[in-house]
């Protein structure tokens, strides 16, 4: 039976010191009612051959982005990056992987020391001061910010920009549903893409708990942070940024020098495979006054009894182990693995190759709306700024224009009518550094044949 | 067999900032085919970081720097591919080579999850499988995959039992949780709203019925408990108990933590559950990776089905397909953007179609039968918490110890020096300084013997030599780490 | 242990020493005992009022969390400060340097219940 390590003589050893002639007195404790008489109906067992075959048919009935497979022109909150080769290697190693919370930081200080550098990477791109060893995904690390506001201010009203991932809202309006507090929306501006700050301004009432933008926001428009940190701060509420794209971080000035309180987002870019959605890397960092309020795991550097630099989990008591009911969040796994591969790929890549990736992404996000734009089948949809990602108004229907660069192997793109029903033919469109040119010419070539 | 431990050989390693250097370059990202953008002629100079921004020392090291900085600090950990990891409640089995190759398929990691249905039919087929698979395992009759981890599985099924009652009109406002419980249960119980009223498990260390009876009324809308429990015995009165909470009109929660002990053998449907998590990263072997990522599927039986997140997969003949909100209008919405780990999934997927229906109830009754002879080898030299046969888990308490001037935190550090990771300890609360030790199936009877020969040592040793034990570990790459420094002067992050 | 004679206690572990109007209040060196190295406390600001039985702060050590106990209703006239930045002394003093807050006593009748250093031992005794 594979991975069971007892041979029939062992467990007649174990039988016998136990003092019983069979496992079935053992089962004894279960009661005879609740017993399941029969197999389980499940396929049966496969060799290791047979499963890797049956995994891999399932596997060949997708079409994978990128590899001469699909070329992808789909963002939202999930980015096709390349990532180096260390990564696998090194985040590879079992020692990582098999490990489980460095609860006995003895025998754990490798992944301490990395999620202690993980922690520093996040707060030096983001110019915050602390940040955790990690949440779930974006959506769920905003929704966790907005409850820590909330902690932080006393107050309930949270006011959302319309134009942060719409699974973003989703997310936050689940976890807030049983406190069934006042969440609002701040309207975005139709023409510029941005969140108005007037909107923004009504939406959080008197006495907001805090502001939620995206940024770049989920239609690709860069906002004005400072004028939107200005408007929730007026109120003395907190204003929390959402990066789905952090990659812009290189580029882009940190949320810290232009008035946030809470940065939270994902950080999928970095390491992380596109793997249909999940597992992806939700990041948090705030202003070392807010620390206690954390959700999550911390690390902190310390000494060993011979005065050693060593590392550990702290500020535990925050925490479900420890606080129960009380904790700040019930988050126990997080997503460590995923912070040790965009830790792994920041490293290899560096302070030079950070800045280099946001300019490429830059550069080729401008090259292919240039080319979308010269092909007169759609226009820009907003005036704002962008960075890597951007919206177009196509001239007409934009599902069947999806379905025909489809068959061309082309992922053209999201439509936004799925979330925003005024937004009918938009389609949100990105670039990384992984659509060639020859690909993005060939986009603006079979959009215009469309 | 004696399984020890020495020096090794343990390289030093500074901080990644530490070994960087300016100028440096490391892994070159890409080059560009297209013409440069000029950042300044589109975006307003306020909202880009400045030429010279350094980004607070970030780090600059060579590709060579940067492995051996990693495999360095790998050779300082410890997994279940170095050593035995006994540690209770975590299920620290083997996790297959061949389910790692299968989710690193670039059929499977590359799929983005926006894009068109019909282009990732394996990937909707695999997730509507493994729904399937682990309601046949639980004998739920729905399941979702969206939840990241145990905890967040836990908060899913809460907001659906929270959203279950509003529906009806009736919102209710309090959990029934015992003594015994995981601390994600009362957290997630605020989390969603609830008010968490505790109740003590009996002499026996299993839930009383009457204790239930006691408290629940018809403003209690579940009782959470864990089946196994967190003491590793079966709660024998489930169901009578599932009788008194369903007879107010409540529901029963089962964090399903502890469901390696029952694949194959029990369905929790069976014992009046409503809603449970598994933990993917437990019991269906996907790794812990340091901390994550795991996966919190849930399942429910019909009445809470309408409440699940969406979207749900559905099959149309042999079409796999999302339906998402505005199909399931009493859906609680969104735990998350996508559809949850995928990758994990995968994992599962493939564990659950190597065993088959006999290897997942080898699995359970192995487990069981390592932990009761791990109960069994060592209640001579140290006090069971509660003295009848377990489950997949057995738990000491450090009764023995009293007055030796060791304690339960000491015999977990020497245990280091014999080359085991630590149990659990001091959880569960209600057993004084609890030593939780649960073997998983997967180990070998060498390995459990080596185990159990250290215990006796050290249980030993607590009476002749308790400074080998305060001083405990000695051939780690530190000794014991000051955990009150780090919190009476934080230090959370290198600075330039 | 110390139990000094001149304090009153309560069954939450707290310590108060009553002069004139004012009460001084602390933590027990069976509660620091027991809770370990203390790594942090959370205590009100000047002015605010404390209510018998209620909670009017926090105290931590790295692996246990403890709400501070009032053991008499008023208000907070003054706080001591420096324990917030050396938490330590709570288990160095906790009679003395360490001494939390020190409240206005609204209502004297609330000080009958408390207990004695001796009936605190006892209390104690039992509660192991």
């Amino acid at each position: 039976m594979p991975y069971v390590s007892l041979s029939d003589k062992d467990v007649a050893h174990i039988l016998k010191t136990i003092g019983i002639d069979s496992t079935e007195t053992l089962l004894g404790t279960l009661p005879d009612d609740l017993r399941i008489k029969d197999k389980l109906n499940l396929p049966d067992g496969l060799s290791e051959q047979e499963t890797m075959a049956l995994m891999r048919s399932m596997a060949a009935k997708n079409s994978p982005v990128g590899q001469g497979g699909l070329s992808s022109f789909l963002g939202a909150g999930a980015y096709n990056h390349y990532v180096p080769s260390t990564v696998e290697h090194l985040a590879g190693r079992s020692e990582f992987y098999t490990a489980y919370t460095p609860y006995q930081p003895e025998i754990s200080q490798g992944t301490l020391m990395a999620m202690f550098e993980y922690q520093t990477l996040v707060c030096q791109m983001t110019s915050m001061d602390v940040a955790n060893a990690s949440l779930y995904d974006g959506a769920s690390a905003t929704a966790e910010a907005v409850l820590m506001a909330r902690r932080v201010t006393g107050r309930g009203r949270v006011a959302l920009s319309g134009a942060l991932h719409p699974e973003y809202q989703r997310t936050i309006k689940t976890y807030l549903k049983s406190a069934s507090e006042d969440i609002t929306e701040a309207l975005f501006c139709t023409e510029a893409g941005t969140t108005l700050v007037e909107a923004a301004d009504a939406a959080m009432g008197d006495e907001p708990a805090c502001l939620v933008v995206q940024h770049p926001n989920f239609f690709g428009c860069l906002e004005d942070v400072s004028a939107l940190a200005e408007a929730v701060h007026r109120k003395k509420g907190l204003l929390i940024i959402v990066v789905t794209e952090p990659v812009s971080l290189g580029l882009l000035k940190p949320p810290g020098e232009v008035g946030c309180d809470i940065v939270v987002g994902d950080n999928q870019s970095f390491g992380n495979a596109l793997n249909f959605g999940g597992p992806y890397l939700g990041f948090m960092a705030t202003k070392t006054e807010f620390v206690r309020q954390l959700p999550g795991r911390i690390i902190g550097q310390t000494v060993d009894r011979d005065g050693r630099r060593a590392f550990c989990l702290t500020f535990s008591t925050r925490e479900q182990h420890i606080r129960r009911e009380r904790a700040t969040s019930n988050i126990c796994t997080n997503h460590g693995l995923c912070a040790l591969q965009a830790a792994i790929h920041l490293t290899s890549i560096g302070l030079g190759g950070l800045k280099a990736l946001s300019r490429v992404n830059l550069s080729k996000a401008h090259y292919l709306r240039q080319r979308l734009l010269e092909t007169k089948v759609c226009r820009p949809a907003f005036s704002a700024p962008i960075f890597n990602e951007f919206t177009v108004r196509l001239d007409k229907d934009a599902d069947a224009v999806l379905q025909r660069l489809l068959k061309k192997d082309i992922l053209a793109g999201l439509t936004l009518d799925r979330f925003y029903p005024a937004l009918t033919n938009h389609l949100l469109i990105a670039a990384t550094e992984l659509n060639s040119k020859d690909d993005i010419d060939r986009f603006a070539e079979e959009l215009s044949n469309s | 067999m004696k399984q020890t431990t020495d020096k090794g050989f343990f390289m030093d390693e500074p901080l990644i900032f530490e070994r960087s250097s300016s100028g440096k370059r490391g892994v070159e990202p890409c080059q560009s085919d297209v013409p440069d953008h000029d950042a300044l002629s589109t975006i307003p100079k306020a909202f880009l970081r400045d030429a010279g921004d350094g980004l607070n020392g970030f780090p600059e090291a060579s590709e060579l720097d940067v492995v051996r900085h990693y495999t360095r600090l790998s050779q300082w950990n410890f997994g279940v591919d170095t050593g035995f990891y006994p540690l209770g409640s975590c299920t620290m089995k083997y996790n297959p080579k061949v389910n790692e190759d299968a989710a690193r398929l670039s059929g499977f990691t590359g799929l983005h999850p926006y894009q068109n249905e019909a282009t990732c039919q394996g990937a909707l087929e695999l997730m509507h499988d493994l729904e399937a698979y682990l309601c046949e395992i639980s004998g739920m009759d729905a399941i979702t995959l969206q939840p990241s981890a145990g905890a967040h599985g836990e908060l899913c099924g809460l907001f659906m039992i929270a959203a279950y009652f509003k529906d009806k009109g009736a919102p209710r406002h309090k959990i029934i949780i015992p003594d015994t419980a995981h601390g994600t249960n009362p957290a997630s119980s605020a989390l969603a709203g609830f008010k968490v009223v505790p109740i003590k498990s009996g002499a026996n260390g299993l839930l009383a019925p009457e204790a239930v009876k006691a408290v629940m009324d018809t403003d209690t809308a579940a009782l959470m408990l864990t089946n196994p429990n967190t003491i590793g015995l079966f709660e024998r009165n489930i169901k009578e108990i599932a009788r008194i909470v369903h007879a107010k009109g409540g529901l029963i929660y089962c964090d399903g933590a502890n469901m390696n002990a029952l694949m194959g053998l029990a369905r929790l449907s069976d014992m009046g559950v409503d809603c449970v998590q598994l933990n993917l990263h437990k019991t269906f072997s996907t790794p812990h990776g340091g901390g994550g990522p795991g996966s919190g599927p849930v399942g429910v039986v019909k009445k809470l089905e309408p409440f699940l997140p969406v979207p749900r997969i559905r099959k149309k003949g042999k079409r796999f397909t999302l339906v998402n909100e505005g199909d399931r209008p009493k859906t609680i919405g969104r735990m998350k953007a996508f559809y949850g780990n995928f990758s994990i999934m995968v994992r599962a997927y493939a564990y659950i179609r190597r065993l088959g229906a006999e290897g997942l109830r080898r699995a359970a009754t192995t487990a069981i039968l390592n932990a009761n002879y791990m109960r069994e080898s060592l209640k001579g030299d140290f006090e069971l918490a509660y003295d009848t046969p377990c489950m997949h888990e057995a738990v000491f308490s450090d009764k023995l110890l009293s007055g030796s001037g060791v304690a339960t935190m000491d015999i977990a550090k020497r245990l280091i020096d014999y080359g085991f990771h630590p149990p659990t300890v001091y959880f569960p609360l209600v057993v004084h300084g609890a030593i939780m030790i649960e073997p998983t199936e997967t180990e070998s009877l060498e390995t459990l013997d080596a185990f159990i020969s250290a215990m006796r040592s050290i249980a030993v040793e607590a009476k002749t030599a308790p400074e080998l034990l305060k001083n405990a570990p000695s051939n780690t790459r530190v000794s014991r780490v000051d955990e009150t420094k780090a919190a009476r002067e934080p230090v959370l992050r290198w600075r330039a | 242990m110390d139990f000094p004679k001149d304090l009153k206690y309560t069954k939450e572990h707290e310590w108060i020493k009553v002069e004139g109007n004012t009460a001084t209040i602390g933590i027990t060196d069976y509660a620091q005992d027991s809770l370990g190295d203390v790594v942090y406390v959370e205590l009100p600001q000047e002015g605010q009022a404390v209510t018998k039985h209620e909670a009017f702060g926090v105290v931590e050590s790295v692996k246990a969390v403890s709400d501070l106990y009032s053991p008499v209703s008023g208000s907070v006239s003054e706080v001591n400060d420096a324990i917030i930045d050396s938490p330590e002394a709570i288990n160095e003093d906790p009679y003395g340097d360490a001494w939390m807050i020190k409240v206005d006593v609204s209502n004297k009748a609330e000080l009958s219940d408390l207990l004695s250093a001796e009936d605190y031992q006892k209390f104690i005794e039992e509660e192991k």
